[in-house]
């Protein structure tokens, strides 16, 4: 048993040196770890297609390999790992949760490169931080919602109180009560990307509470069915662009789109070229995506929403311009004064205006 | 801090919220009812999670295909009994660790369950209607509340009693509970241990089968990989702290469920109650209250999760 292993083993070791050697060089390898099911319709889903595209563009000269359903923590501590001793030279981990680990696996690692979604830490020059600017499709959304509730409630699913995402809810809100002076936002914490019973509970408690527009912060597609189930009731792909709940309930949708940027960073690890380095992009550059506006938005709605998403894209809007205030009513933008990025990635209070608090 | 002391109670519609309470605590009474079966039967199948994700997608996959909740429901169970077949397999025939035939089993079912549902994503079941029950369900407050669920509910708590008499009264019930105890005695008596055990570990497939088409089916209602994400676990740790007893399974899924929707509501309705302790309120009041009750002389059954067999 053991000596036919260790043949079999032998084997497989010499067919890829001489795989390797026919090659002229090694294949690069690169590992994605993902926090929910590439089949989750959302988040993870939009993470693999940007694998698959690194797959197409580079073909037999590249290798990939992913973890689905990592759990945040330790866990995704060895997952990293075993992925670094299985010989990846570039490794995606696509969660917020997994920035402390990635920087842990990094230190272990030094000629493995690191990139984490999300996250602001790079304590090794092998870890790269990448992140999209959601919060511009959040002030489209945000638009189009307080354009079209009619109960002037606006349900929020959160999955936990960090600055993304509370980023995005204040990008909501600002444009909503921009157009809308009366909306006011009813926010649930879920504590987690990805679970779609408690997903669906979360959307039907707003639903009964008379939301008829919910925006979701979480991975599955639950929200819309259970929109589409309670009828009337407006929402937008989240992460991925969840058309078939289109046109309605789902009316627009932010689309992550990470391809280019994997394809760039896989490229830099091969042509050697490949430092470490912070990346936020948003519509302009292509990494935040706008899905279709369906029939459902009224027109006049539509093209405001369009004429906002060019603006965004050109940067003659911010989609955090003041004057705002902070929820205690201390100033935050002064008029015209745009938020900068620091401000932004460390985000951890509501605008002026949203009621509860944040969780600590 | 902040002005997030704004609640409005009267957001909070008691009757959607006890509907919204019953549906979240199904799935888990299911599974754990079923899995109580098997434990008392001796054998412990850590399995439960991936026995209700096979039957989630079993059940949404057929009912799509015939156009009947009904039929899917039937679909699931028979799916969850089939994979539980594997785990008596491996236990009871194989003679393999429970521990680890069971573990295995949730791994299969979820890789299986999402390779069965591939091209189910994004596609929207039968509906399943409310149950007949006529002019019950028109009586005001108390209508909705008891009589306006789908038939599932009812037959979970049919299960409930059920189970709970079996095992109380009846012949079945007290061989079935030997077996658990103490194979030994009861397979030198002329029980065939294996024979029930299966039995009981394809009963606990069953239910766990309906209760993951319950969340596939009715509670969310769509197909997601993963999309059980730990209801098999919970119904798991449920029946331990339920000390064996199916009325403190009903209990604590009730009480969990409950407080899940409850939490839910409470946020909606902006309480000043940090969400931190609000989000972990079902899982420390349903063990409180449990522990409290198992404070008798309540234990779990002698031959748990011991393997069986009949040398000599």
């Amino acid at each position: 048993m053991k000596f036919t292993t260790l043949m079999a083993s032998a084997a497989l070791a010499l067919g890829l040196a001489g795989g390797a050697y026919a090659d002229g060089h090694e294949k690069t390898k690169v590992g994605f770890v993902y926090v929910g099911p590439v089949g989750d319709g959302g988040w993870t889903y939009e993470h693999d297609q940007g694998r698959l595209a690194v797959e197409e563009e580079f073909g037999d000269a590249v290798e990939t390999v992913f973890v689905e359903n990592v759990a945040e923590g330790p866990d995704s501590e060895r997952v990293m790992t075993q992925m670094a001793l299985d010989g990846a030279d570039l490794i995606f981990t696509t969660s917020f949760g997994y920035m402390d680990p990635t920087n842990n696996v990094a230190a272990k690692f030094p000629d493995v490169k690191f990139e984490h979604a999300t996250g602001y830490k790079r304590l090794h020059p092998n870890v790269s931080t990448y992140s999209a600017r959601f919060y511009e499709g959040r002030a489209i959304q945000g638009h189009i919602a307080g354009k079209m509730t009619k109960t002037n409630t606006i349900g929020y699913i959160g999955s936990f109180p960090i600055p993304e995402v509370i980023r995005g809810i204040n990008s909501a809100y600002i444009h909503a009560k921009k157009v809308n002076p009366d909306v006011e936002f009813k926010i649930i914490w879920v504590y987690t990307w990805f679970d779609p019973a408690k997903e669906a509970d979360a959307a039907k408690t707003l639903i009964d509470q008379g939301a008829d527009v919910v925006l979701q912060h979480t991975d599955s597609t639950a929200p819309q069915a259970a929109a589409q189930e309670a009828g009337g009731v407006v929402t937008f792909g989240q992460a991925s662009d969840m058309g078939q709940y289109a046109p309605f309930p789902r009316v627009s949708s932010i689309i992550d789109d990470w391809a280019p940027y994997y394809i760039a960073r896989t490229r830099a690890v091969m042509d050697g070229t490949w430092e470490s380095k912070d990346t936020w992009d948003g519509i302009g550059a292509g990494m935040v995506g706008i899905g279709e506006i369906s029939d459902a938005v009224p027109a006049e709605v539509r093209e405001e929403a369009l004429a906002m998403k060019a603006a965004l894209a050109d940067g003659s809007y911010h989609a955090f311009t003041g004057p705002l205030n902070k929820q205690d009513g201390s100033p935050f933008l002064a008029d015209g004064e745009t938020a900068d990025d620091g401000t932004l990635a460390g985000m951890n209070f509501y605008v002026e205006g949203i009621e509860g608090d944040i969780p600590q | 801090m902040g002005s997030g002391t704004d609640m409005d109670l009267s957001a909070i519609n008691p009757i959607l919220l006890i509907a919204a309470m019953i549906a979240a605590a199904t799935p888990i009474l299911l599974a754990a009812i079923g899995e109580l079966v098997v434990e008392r039967a001796g054998v412990l199948n850590l399995g439960v999670e991936g026995m209700m994700i096979t039957g989630a997608v079993c059940g949404f996959i057929i009912a799509v295909n015939t156009g009947s909740p009904t039929v899917g429901f039937i679909a699931a169970a028979v799916g969850g009994a089939v994979l539980s077949l594997l785990f008596a397999f491996l236990t009871q025939v194989a003679l393999a660790n429970q521990v680890a035939s069971g573990l295995a089993l949730t791994l299969f079912g979820l890789g299986l369950s999402s390779l069965m549902g591939q091209s189910y994503v994004g596609i929207k079941p039968p509906r399943a209607e409310a149950t007949p029950l006529g002019p019950l369900a028109d009586i005001p407050v108390i209508g909705p509340i008891i009589f306006g669920h789908d038939l599932m509910v009812y037959l979970g708590l049919g299960i409930v009693a059920a189970t709970w008499a079996v095992l109380k009264f009846t012949r079945m019930g007290l061989v079935l509970r030997a077996v658990g105890e103490n194979h030994d005695a009861a397979h030198a008596l002329g029980y065939k241990v294996k024979r029930i055990r299966t039995l009981a570990i394809l009963f606990g497939g069953a239910c766990a089968g309906l209760g993951g088409a319950y969340i596939s089916l009715i509670r969310v209602p769509q197909w997601t990989e993963g999309m059980t994400a730990g209801v098999g676990w919970i119904a798991l740790a449920l029946v331990v702290f339920a000390s064996w007893k199916p009325w403190r399974v009903l209990l604590g899924a009730y009480l969990f469920g409950g407080i899940t929707q409850l939490q839910l509501n409470l946020q909606g309705a902006g309480v000043a109650i940090p969400v931190e302790y609000l989000a972990m309120s079902p899982y420390v009041v349903t063990i409180i209250v449990l522990v409290i009750l198992s404070a008798d002389k309540s234990r779990a059954p002698g031959s748990l999760g011991r393997t069986f067999h009949a040398s000599g």
